[in-house]
């Protein structure tokens, strides 16, 4: 099991998310876990009660979508942490850490580098550019109707593919957490977080995101100090011992077979970096900040966050090959009890018994319902100011009937989520969140960061690397082995490679730079004329949306 | 009227001066980033043994597990500096420009 779950995240090379995804899906319905519900409850509560506080604040379009621009940079700092670190981040990334040892803490670093160069490249033109939605940049001095269409299919379809694996991932584990029924927990999370974005729009999901956070770093920094304490904080003796009992022995810390060929390395390396700059929602984070100087700061913090965590992670992972593989009472029949993920929690239970079990039991959920509310507002501000207000009304549009149509849009999605998760659940769908970050990358990054540095980008182009970049990144996790022979069940896979953005990513460049200079419309040459203002105000943040005015 | 204002700022001297400096230090500390990560991916790639490697004889500290660490605290240093030059210097040039924009609206 836990070698079938190396081989397959080392094949697919995905994101720890596949990781718990993969894992859970084969997991057993436990014993009803009291301590976990009643301290998720006391969550639910708590975050109830701020949804119910911040539906009083949220009447124009700028408060649902962006919080009113009003979220200081720390705040959206842990917010984004939040949003970025999931379930799978915690119990995926420490289960790779106890069986693969440094693999584990490889995977990480590449999760955590993008960061940088969001920051450098990206964070303040966002802030100067944009208002609700990543669209707002690439359509800022192109064809709205048509290049919005093509932005907002992009993010739904990232959207979809994260919910998706997410959806099924949670039921998975609350099933194995809390002992209650799939459905159940694919329910409970699907209408929480509709009563969270309807109601609370992104106040709401933004004070979610920040209380999921602290909790996420407080539980596992308990646990981590409880267990690195049983070896006097000392890593020589902690990984003395580790090695000494690991299978991999000394070789713990070589890099494994997990990165071995540097295509997929590569790949897996720019998957992750530029993914992350394209995931519709954390680019929407950026819109509720103040200003250039608060995007700066958010991702100061949220990077401080991750790099912390991540190392947190990592010892506890290390920790755990002692005190939870070594204990026979967390092994069923010589298999770790529930699943691969199920090492952090051992490792809780074992470091602090049945009540930061439960704390983390309920930690797990309720980073769940945190990054599921984060991704259906991502969506339902794509469907309604992309789509309703900008395509179809072309900005004629009331707010009251912008966010009237972005709350039936968060609900269908939310039942479109529900609906998928049932369907999905005996289905792996670890390939999802790869195809997620791949089209990610291949779609939305390159068009974005064109629209925000070449000036001789056009409509044409632009459409061209938007749609060529979803297309080709689809068919290709499509035809490579995760979906054409471990879903269709084909012998052979017709393209070799399991990460799509080595190859989608340079092909939706290169279309969008040969279509963009063949262009030679009037059109065209107004678009290229734009990009003059447009570049000042992205350098200067002069004309940019500021903070709502109350 | 803003694109009057966008073209004031943009004829400003201290605009092509805001935009060099800023240009050269975000591009500089990208290729830092970028270089040592995809270095490093290159050595878990081509050279393994070699992060497995200890820093010192008889420590259970290897060199990949230091380097990683280096990274992650390099990384965050170097957003830290990004965020501290951008925050006082760009910022304080960009409302001067925006000032003097203003200025010659009078």
């Amino acid at each position: 099991m836990m070698h079938k779950l190396i081989t397959t995240l080392g094949l697919l090379g995905l994101s720890a998310a596949a990781v718990a995804a993969d894992a859970v899906a084969q997991t057993e319905k436990q014993a009803t876990n009291w301590h976990a519900i009643i301290m998720f409850l006391i969550f639910v509560a708590l975050t109830m009660g701020i949804t119910y506080w911040a539906a009083n604040r949220t009447k124009t379009t700028a408060d649902f979508y962006t919080a009113g621009g009003g979220i200081t940079g720390f705040q959206n700092g842990l917010a984004i942490a939040g949003d970025y670190m999931s379930a799978a981040t915690l119990l995926g990334l420490t289960a790779m850490v106890y069986t693969q040892g440094y693999d584990g803490y490889i995977y990480m670093l590449a999760f955590f580098a993008g960061w940088p160069i969001i920051l450098f490249l990206m964070a303040e033109r966002l802030r100067n550019l944009g208002k609700f939605t990543f669209a707002d940049i690439t359509a800022y001095r192109l064809d709205q109707g048509k290049v919005r269409t093509m932005a907002a299919i992009s993010s739904l379809t990232v959207v979809c593919f994260y919910l998706l694996a997410q959806m099924v991932g949670a039921g998975q584990l609350i099933k194995l957490l809390f002992g209650l029924d799939y459905n159940i927990a694919i329910f409970a999370v699907g209408l929480l977080m509709m009563v969270y974005v309807t109601f609370g729009g992104m106040v709401a999901t933004t004070w979610v995101q920040i209380i999921k956070a602290c909790m996420l770093l407080t539980g596992g920094t308990l646990v981590m100090v409880l267990a690195f304490s049983q070896f006097g904080f000392s890593y020589q003796k902690l990984l003395e011992s580790a090695t000494a009992v690991h299978k991999l022995g000394p070789k713990l810390m070589y890099p494994g077979s997990l990165l071995a060929d540097p295509v997929t390395a590569i790949s897996l390396g720019l998957g992750l970096m530029f993914g992350t700059a394209g995931l519709p929602h954390i680019l929407m984070r950026f819109f509720t900040v103040t200003d250039a100087k608060q995007a700066r700061k958010s991702v100061l913090y949220a990077s401080g966050f991750v790099a912390y965590f991540f190392n947190v992670i990592f010892l506890m992972g290390l920790c755990a090959i002692l005190i939870v593989g070594q204990n026979p009472d967390f092994f069923t029949a010589g298999k770790l009890t529930g699943g691969g993920n199920m090492v952090a929690m051992h490792l809780a239970k074992a470091v602090g018994g049945n009540m930061l079990l439960g704390f983390l039991a309920a930690v797990a959920f309720a980073t769940i319902l945190a990054v599921v509310s984060g991704l259906a507002l991502a969506g339902a501000s794509a469907i309604s100011h992309d789509i309703y207000a900008r395509v179809i009304k072309k900005g004629t549009a009331t707010e009251a009937a912008e966010i009237r149509v972005s709350k039936i849009a968060t609900i269908c999605l939310g039942f479109v989520a529900i609906g998928l998760g049932i369907l999905f659940e005996k289905q792996n769908i670890a390939f999802m969140v790869g195809l997620a970050f791949g089209v990610a990358a291949a779609a939305n990054f390159p068009v974005l960061i064109l629209s925000m540095y070449w000036k001789g980008l056009t409509t044409r182009g632009a459409l061209w690397g938007g749609y060529g970049g979803l297309v080709s990144a689809v068919l290709f996790v499509f035809f490579s082995k995760s979906v054409w022979v471990d879903v269709i069940g084909n012998k052979a896979a017709l393209f070799p490679y399991t990460q799509p953005a080595l190859f989608a990513m340079p092909l939706a460049f290169l279309l969008a730079y040969v279509f963009s200079k063949t262009d030679s419309s009037v059109r065209a040459g107004k678009e290229i004329e734009a990009f003059e203002d447009q570049y000042v105000r992205a350098q200067t943040g002069y004309g940019a949306s500021g903070a709502a005015k109350h | 009227m803003s694109s009057v204002m966008y073209e004031r700022m943009r004829t400003n001297p201290k605009f092509q001066e805001l935009v060099r400096r800023r240009g050269r230090f975000a591009w500089t500390l990208a290729v830092v980033v970028l270089t040592m990560f995809y270095g490093f991916v290159m050595l878990v790639a081509f050279s393994p043994a070699s992060l497995g490697q200890p820093v010192a004889e008889g420590s259970m500290l290897t060199v990949g597990v230091a380097f990683e660490l280096f990274m992650f605290i390099f990384f965050w240093l170097l957003t830290a500096l990004y965020v501290r030059r951008a925050n006082s210097e760009f910022d304080g040039l960009t409302q001067e420009i925006v000032k003097e924009a203003w200025k010659e609206q009078k």
